[in-house]
């Protein structure tokens, strides 16, 4: 570790990186074996770095200060993650606890085989967002693209904006909540009711998330969709004649 | 993998700095793309009558030797394994001759306003093997190559070039360019190695000289391209790009009031001055995004 890097304040709490001086691995290096007593880790000058911050497992707050490139706070335990910019390909992945937000937009597969914790994006989600989530939530303040929820088995996604094409194909036991328009649903995925069990825990996605609609008021639960599994692909139908 | 950058200058008192501010978004690629690179740089056009025909040669290439036996030469400006020969000759007829009397000798590009340099190497080798840095235009299309279908040659590097002042670089891999290649070859149309980027570059060429614009001929590729790919394209006064409908390549956009700049990674972007205020979107899926240059 070179120490000169490294910029902790006064109060203690608080570590700086910057990593247009420090490399990423010393970096992460630190984040996993050497937090000690600090409970905030501020990263500089990002420029779209990949895997910053993978691996956590340490209830601490970091703040990347910019752009993310590919798996940001992958594979996160724990720690709470903001990424003050855009995130790139996967971020989140495979993500066990903690939270992750992004405040810009993030790219393809976020959050994908996440198994807990939640993902914010404040803007809108690429392709593939939730692509095999095992268990995680994940509330996307715009839209979603294509393919998104593709096989999920668990877990929740919250799409304030749109959805793309063949939205939650393949969906297991995963749960989609939409508010604006849905392009197509993929193989076996169904629109149903919102039951009141689905008001009570999308108001409490939405409030965790922090996300307000263009007037600054919460989201109606009511004003969403929801989307689940039919179950028709759980057991091979043989006179479906390959049609999915 | 690969990396595609483009870069196109809004503001004709900046096109001094299009080297400058690419040659690291080029070499911000290098992970992605290691063992290749290339670029395509568009300029000020030549006088009407006259083309400007990029070369390729192996290295120790007599090109003053060249030089001695070609008539109608406007300017030749050698650059390690490159030649830039400006002409009024018949490009057609200088390719065949190049073919029967110098089979060493590639011709990369052709138009008034392209120059092309590809090769083998490091983004940060080939930048400095063509001094990328001292390029002036009004855009740039550029690519670095991790190779994974064909082998680390000059040829088989990217930018690709067909007809004139067109060229294209390739992040993905097609299936299907040797059934491209068959319905082409019939049509007379010639092939220089064997990329799947080549294959998709002629497809696109011929649809235009058939009549289809640069929007009808990437729709046709839609549905006739199979595979993964993001296509950034260069032609005499735009840049353009398109995604797959999986869009499983990446790329980014950052526009200013002075540059639009394309890139894979953001790692590419980082550097540019603005971009902290720059719009940053990615492409939407099977939608085609065009920027044009102000001479």
């Amino acid at each position: 570790m070179s120490g000169a890097a490294m910029v902790t304040s006064a109060a203690g709490g608080l570590v700086s990186f910057d990593l247009a001086t420090t490399p990423l691995r010393e970096v992460n290096q630190f984040l996993h074996t050497g937090l000690g007593q600090t409970t905030r880790v501020r990263i500089d000058n990002p420029d779209g770095a990949h895997s910053i911050a993978v691996g956590m497992d340490a209830p601490v707050q970091i703040d990347i200060a910019g752009n993310a490139g590919y798996y940001a706070a992958g594979m996160n335990k724990h720690a709470s993650v903001t990424v003050h910019g855009n995130a790139g390909p996967s971020v989140a992945e495979n993500m066990m606890s903690g939270t992750v937000r992004v405040k810009g937009f993030a790219s393809v597969a976020a959050a994908a085989s996440a198994h807990g914790g939640l993902l914010v994006v404040e803007g809108d989600a690429g392709l593939r967002c939730g692509i095999s989530l095992k268990g995680a939530d994940i509330v996307v303040g715009g839209s979603v693209g294509s393919f998104s929820m593709f096989m999920a088995q668990a877990g929740r996604l919250v799409v304030c904006g749109d959805a793309g094409d063949a939205l939650g194909d393949s969906l297991y036991e995963a749960v989609i909540y939409v508010r604006g328009e849905v392009k197509s649903l993929g193989a076996d995925a169904r629109f149903e009711p919102l039951t009141e069990a689905d008001i009570v825990a999308l108001a409490a996605l939405l409030e965790q998330a922090g996300l307000h609609d263009k007037d600054g008021k919460p989201y109606e639960p009511r004003s969403f969709k929801r989307i689940a599994s039919a179950r028709e692909l759980y057991h091979w139908n043989v006179d479906a004649n390959q049609s999915y | 993998m690969c990396g595609i950058v483009g870069l196109l200058i809004k503001k004709p008192e900046l096109q001094d700095r299009l080297g400058e501010w690419a040659t690291p978004m080029l070499i911000g690629m290098t992970e992605r793309g290691p063992d290749s690179a290339g670029i395509a740089v568009y300029g000020e056009p030549v006088a009407d009558g006259l083309r400007k025909i990029s070369l390729h040669a192996p290295a120790g290439f007599d090109w003053q030797g060249l030089q001695r036996q070609l008539a109608d030469v406007a300017g030749f400006e050698v650059r390690a394994n490159h030649a830039v020969l400006t002409t009024s000759a018949d490009p057609v007829a200088l390719r065949a001759w190049f073919k029967l009397t110098h089979p060493m000798v590639h011709v990369l590009s052709v138009g008034r306003t392209i120059d092309l340099y590809k090769d083998v190497g490091t983004p940060a080798q080939i930048a400095d093997r063509y001094g990328m840095a001292g390029f002036r235009g009004t855009h740039l299309v550029a690519h670095t190559r991790m190779a994974t279908e064909s082998a680390v040659t000059p040829e088989n590097a990217h930018p690709y070039t067909a007809g004139e002042d067109w060229c294209l670089v390739h992040n993905g891999s097609l299936s299907n360019p040797n059934s491209l290649r068959r319905q082409l070859e019939p049509l007379g149309i010639s092939f220089d190695g064997d990329c799947d980027t080549e294959a998709a570059c002629r497809y696109f060429e011929w649809r235009m000289r058939e009549g289809d614009s640069l929007e009808q001929a990437l729709n046709k590729g839609f549905d006739e391209l199979d595979g993964f790919y993001t296509f950034l394209m260069g032609t005499s006064d735009a840049l353009a790009i398109v995604r797959d409908g999986f869009a499983c390549k990446p790329a980014l956009v950052a526009e200013t009031d002075d540059w639009v700049a394309i890139a894979s990674e953001y790692r590419s972007l980082a550097h540019l001055p603005g971009v902290k205020g720059a719009t940053l979107f990615e492409p939407q899926p099977e939608r085609i995004y065009a920027w044009r240059a102000q001479q």
